[in-house]
């Protein structure tokens, strides 16, 4: 078994809350040179770059899971991963259906550019991406596994954003691949106060927003190889393959 | 002040939980936020948002309010309608937003 070392919370400049450096031949270079093997590229409610920093970070030898950070119509967070790009295509289809649509205040909420391989913008997305889809996060959690996909909801003790502060608890019904925390948030925190599903998985990434705080916060996967299925099997850990918070 | 008063005196659409329409109100709580619920709603309060999701009628029954109020004509989604059955407390509509209705329900029970 091989210790990996993965940050799957990572925004690109395609974010409104992100820096224009989060390119993503910066985001590969900046996720080798923190040393980890395994990053998650998670925009709001856009797949739209995923693949391309897959492309620049595969190069040097890391393995990309490509998705994003989805807004539930309750405003919940959550991170969704899928291995095929034609997955990705539909799940980016399936926020096209469902997204709301306000115009985006650039001045305000920041720059949402679309950008090629070489660094040419491609298109400003007009509209702010984060805002909550109109579908609730049964619905969302449903359509990732019918294409799949891995469904964690992010910084769960977040005080806003989070499944916690949104909803109250976990819905019992609700099937996820592991539980996202918060920066500096702590596992033995949140089960102190809340009921939560023995065997449960919990992870910790960065949230990066900036190129230096890639890798800063990340979680150690235990598993044979670099590959979505281990992945998989390490968040449900699943055939002795397991994730530890360092 | 009864359930059955204000659906009536308000036009309020019943969704499910009419077996409730007798509670009686004993005051008001308005957020969206469902952690924030569980943390400060009352006893025999009416609590209006504009979430749909199931958890709203779990933490309606864990705080034993009177009932709950989805306003500019939220509907209940089906989990949701099948627990305010369950639960028996009135899952109730109203097309206009959360500040008239708190506004209306705050005068009405100012006065009584």
């Amino acid at each position: 078994m091989n210790k990996y070392r993965a940050d799957l919370h990572i925004h690109t400049l395609l974010s409104p809350c992100a820096g224009l450096e989060m390119t993503p031949k910066t985001i590969a270079d900046k996720a080798k040179s923190a040393g980890l093997n395994i990053i998650g590229i998670t925009d709001h409610n856009s797949t739209r770059h995923a693949l391309l920093v897959k492309k620049f970070a595969e190069k040097d030898g890391i393995f990309t899971l490509t998705g994003a950070e989805v807004t539930s119509k309750e405003e919940v967070h959550c991170l969704v991963f899928f291995e095929f790009p034609e997955q990705l295509s539909r799940f980016q289809h399936f926020i096209d259906e469902n997204s709301t649509r306000i115009p985006n205040s650039e001045e305000y909420y920041g720059y949402q550019p679309v950008i090629d391989e070489d660094e040419n913008v491609l298109e400003m997305v007009p509209f702010y991406l984060p805002a909550a889809l109109k579908v609730g996060i049964e619905t969302i959690q449903k359509q990732v596994d019918a294409l799949n996909g891995l469904f964690i909801p992010a910084h769960i003790d977040r005080s806003v954003n989070g499944i916690l502060s949104q909803l109250g608890f976990i819905p019992p019904s609700l099937k996820y691949d592991a539980l996202g925390l918060s920066k500096h948030g702590s596992e033995k925190h949140v089960l102190k106060q809340y009921v939560i599903e023995n065997k449960t998985t919990f992870i910790r990434n960065s949230d990066a927003h900036y190129p230096e705080q890639i890798g800063e916060i990340y979680s150690l996967f235990n598993m044979e190889e670099l590959s979505f299925s281990e992945i998989k099997k390490a968040l449900n850990q699943e055939d002795n393959r397991y994730c530890e918070l360092p | 002040m009864k359930v059955s008063e204000l659906v009536k005196k308000y036009g309020l659409k019943v969704f499910a939980g009419e077996q409730g329409l007798n509670n009686k109100i004993s005051g008001g709580y308005v957020s969206d936020l469902l952690s924030d619920v569980m943390g400060n709603a009352a006893e025999n309060e009416v609590w209006i948002t504009l979430q749909t999701h199931q958890n709203v009628m779990a933490i309606a029954s864990l705080k034993d309010l009177a009932a709950v109020i989805l306003v500019k004509g939220f509907e209940p989604d089906e989990d949701t309608l099948e627990r305010s059955r369950e639960e028996g407390i009135p899952l109730l509509g109203t097309n206009t937003g959360t500040f008239e209705m708190a506004g209306k329900l705050y005068v009405e029970l100012k006065q009584g």
